[in-house]
């Protein structure tokens, strides 16, 4: 196993080597963090080295561990798809790290059914309670007598994730009758082709198959989220050490430039 | 007469040299020879015992942190939770039901099949029905699992009822039909007038078919009136597996059956043996081992299945209301370790990553076992049969 290892880094070490002359070992980049944000971090971080030249490398082992490699100092950049926690902060300090969050896009959670399901409008708690398993028939929410078939992610999902943090809390488990789908792409699939079903997808994937429901009013759309009037829709971050400066700034500071946006919009995040 | 005896003995002796030397490189060549298939041979065993180590390395953690009893006794199954619960009795159970199923499906038809090719259909007609029937094996199981998702599942959900109710009739139909008339045989057997006997045997035809009719039909409508829910559930995945497992019941048991030979055949019918009576009381005996092989390869292949559970068992780790509720969502180990692996890393937390492991370890486990099972159910065959 670790010689294994050794050759796997000789290998690493010598594939940088070859395919960046250009820049310095201490030049590059490395980003860990959020799985949510990782398509943009590395869409980012190849439109970055294709354009300065500087080496980008993006890991996604989960928010908190951007928090930590931060902390840790093995990261310059920690994505993360939710705040930093009072307790990273203060474990920050004491290492004399300074996190400073920079929001670099908006992500909104469409509830959707069944194009043929009357039902236009729930609640964040309805949702919550339809998600527990306390709701399981949609007359008791205004629509026709039909059992719920609930839709989740994967708990690997960071749209799962999401959506718990923001309508489940934090404790609340999704119940066990739930089914799972492995994407936003098989979610959609099983809702359109359901009619007694709900589900959840990043706002990029609503098409006219499915229908999404307003939530507490608020139907969600690029312009409710970036209003911040849709209920289930959050912030993207990129943490730093202190204020950036440098490659690193124009790094954080693409999600500001044309380009930035228009890779925001194609991957289903709103712009701030 | 010296010097001759000499001059042919260092002939002979010369000769005897070369071939020597000629004998030496054809032994090192055979021992090149037989050692290099011995490393191919012995390379797939040692890929199997490095498979069971690296598994069993990465499972025994998952054990030591969270212990025997969570996994196997509780169903609540959430490994991203805070912290984690690893309850994977649900998910053992839709295995268990899901291979079930399919085995209830696949296997009657399978063996069903392997009879009419071999003992029943003309062999033109058999050289084209087994490779067709086995080009089913060919096709990618997750061109299964998309048809059973987007076709399959919705169809479910639209036609379900109509569904259930005409495979309750094209199934049922038949098997009662042939127990109306056995029975109805049977029971006027014993009347000793024959003239009385044929007018009781068809009376009670008579009665028994009507039953059997009204039988029918009364399950057929309440199977019509079933609504399902979900088209991604325990049902749909065991049709498709059942079909996936077909291949290879089909053709293990053919072999089997072809293997049993003219002469046992010859012999039935020299008897006086019907060809039903030949094949349900000696062909099907014979080959049992070979068929219950076939059986086990299907089950394996059904258990063992990943893709089309994952997409179309609708993967809710619950045990259905009530236990053999079909039409509900159920979660598989093998989906489960397919769904989860993604970003169960070391790093999110060493049990999430770990109980995969152990999960694979008990699919490895189970086929171990199995096999076994069948090796051992396969020689006492062989034994009864050589009348040992």
């Amino acid at each position: 196993m670790k010689t294994m290892k050794h050759v796997l880094l000789l290998a690493a070490l010598f594939a940088v080597a070859v395919s960046s002359p250009l820049s310095a070992a201490g030049k590059s980049i490395v980003m860990d963090g959020s799985t949510t944000v990782g398509p943009l971090a590395k869409s980012f971080a190849a439109y970055f080295t294709r354009k300065y030249g500087v080496k980008v490398t993006v890991s996604e082992s989960g928010s908190g561990n951007g928090a930590k490699s931060l902390i840790n100092r093995s990261c310059d950049i920690a994505t993360m798809s939710r705040a930093m926690k009072a307790q990273e902060l203060v474990a920050a300090r004491k290492k004399g790290v300074n996190p400073v969050g920079h929001t670099v896009a908006l992500d909104g959670i469409a509830m959707v059914v069944h194009p043929g399901n009357p039902v236009r409008n729930l609640t964040k708690a309805q949702i919550a309670d339809i998600y527990k398993g306390r709701i399981t028939n949609w007359n008791q929410v205004g629509g026709p007598t039909a059992r719920i078939v609930v839709i989740q992610r994967e708990s690997n999902s960071g749209t799962q994730e999401s959506f718990k943090d923001l309508i489940m809390g934090k404790t609340a488990q999704i119940s066990k009758t739930a089914e799972t789908q492995s994407s936003n792409g098989a979610v959609k699939n099983r809702v359109s082709s359901t009619r007694s079903a709900i589900g959840f997808l990043g706002l990029g994937f609503v098409d006219r198959s499915v229908k999404p429901v307003a939530v507490n009013g608020v139907l969600p759309s690029p312009v409710t989220v970036r209003k911040g009037i849709y209920p289930i829709s959050r912030p993207l971050y990129m943490y730093t050490n202190g204020q950036p400066a440098g490659s690193l700034k124009t790094l954080i500071d693409l999600s500001k430039t044309p380009d930035g946006k228009r890779m925001i919009t194609e991957l289903g995040f709103v712009n701030k | 007469m010296m010097s001759e005896d000499v001059l042919k003995e260092s002939g002979r002796s010369g000769a005897f040299i070369v071939s020597a030397q000629k004998r030496k490189m054809q032994k090192l060549a055979k021992t090149a020879g037989e050692s290099i298939l011995l490393l191919i041979a012995s390379f797939v065993a040692i890929v199997v015992l490095f498979i069971f180590y690296f598994v069993t390395v990465d499972a025994i953690p998952y054990f030591q942190l969270q212990g025997f009893r969570e996994f196997f006794t509780s169903s609540n199954w959430y490994p991203a939770g805070d912290p984690g619960e690893f309850g994977a009795l649900a998910i053992i159970y839709g295995s268990g039901m899901v291979t079930l199923g399919s085995t209830l499906l696949s296997v009657p038809m399978g063996i069903a099949a392997a009879i009419c090719l071999s003992d029943i259909l003309p062999f033109s007609v058999r050289q084209y029905a087994k490779p067709v029937i086995e080009m089913l094996a060919a096709i990618p199981s997750v061109a299964f699992g998309f048809f059973a998702l987007v076709i399959f599942a919705p169809l479910l959900q639209t036609q379900g009822g109509p569904i259930l109710m005409w495979a309750w009739w094209i199934l049922a139909a038949p098997f009662l039909l042939l127990a109306v008339i056995v029975i109805s045989d049977l029971l006027s057997a014993k009347i000793e007038d024959p003239k009385r006997r044929q007018q009781i045997s068809m009376f009670l035809l008579v009665v028994f078919g009507v039953g059997a009719l009204a039988f029918l039909y009364w399950v057929g409508s309440v199977l019509q009136g079933i609504e399902i829910i979900t088209g991604t559930n325990a049902l749909n995945v065991s049709i498709i597996l059942s079909f996936m497992a077909l291949p290879t019941i089909v053709s293990v048991s053919e072999d089997a059956l072809q293997a049993v030979g003219r002469e046992l055949r010859e012999g039935s019918y020299a008897l006086g043996a019907t060809r039903a009576e030949t094949i349900v009381k000696t062909i099907l005996p014979a080959a049992s081992s070979g068929i219950l092989a076939a059986v086990i390869l299907g089950v394996m292949r059904a258990l063992g299945e990943t893709m089309v559970v994952w997409m179309a068992s609708g993967n809710s780790s619950h045990i259905p209301e009530p236990w053999f509720n079909y039409l509900e969502a159920i979660r598989t180990l093998t989906a489960t370790i397919a769904g989860d692996m993604g970003e169960a890393d070391q790093v999110t937390g060493s049990a999430r990553y770990h109980v995969l492991f152990a999960m694979g370890l008990l699919l490895l486990v189970i086929s171990f076992i199995s096999n076994l099972v069948s090796e051992r159910i396969v020689v006492r065959q062989r034994k009864i049969l050589s009348g040992q």
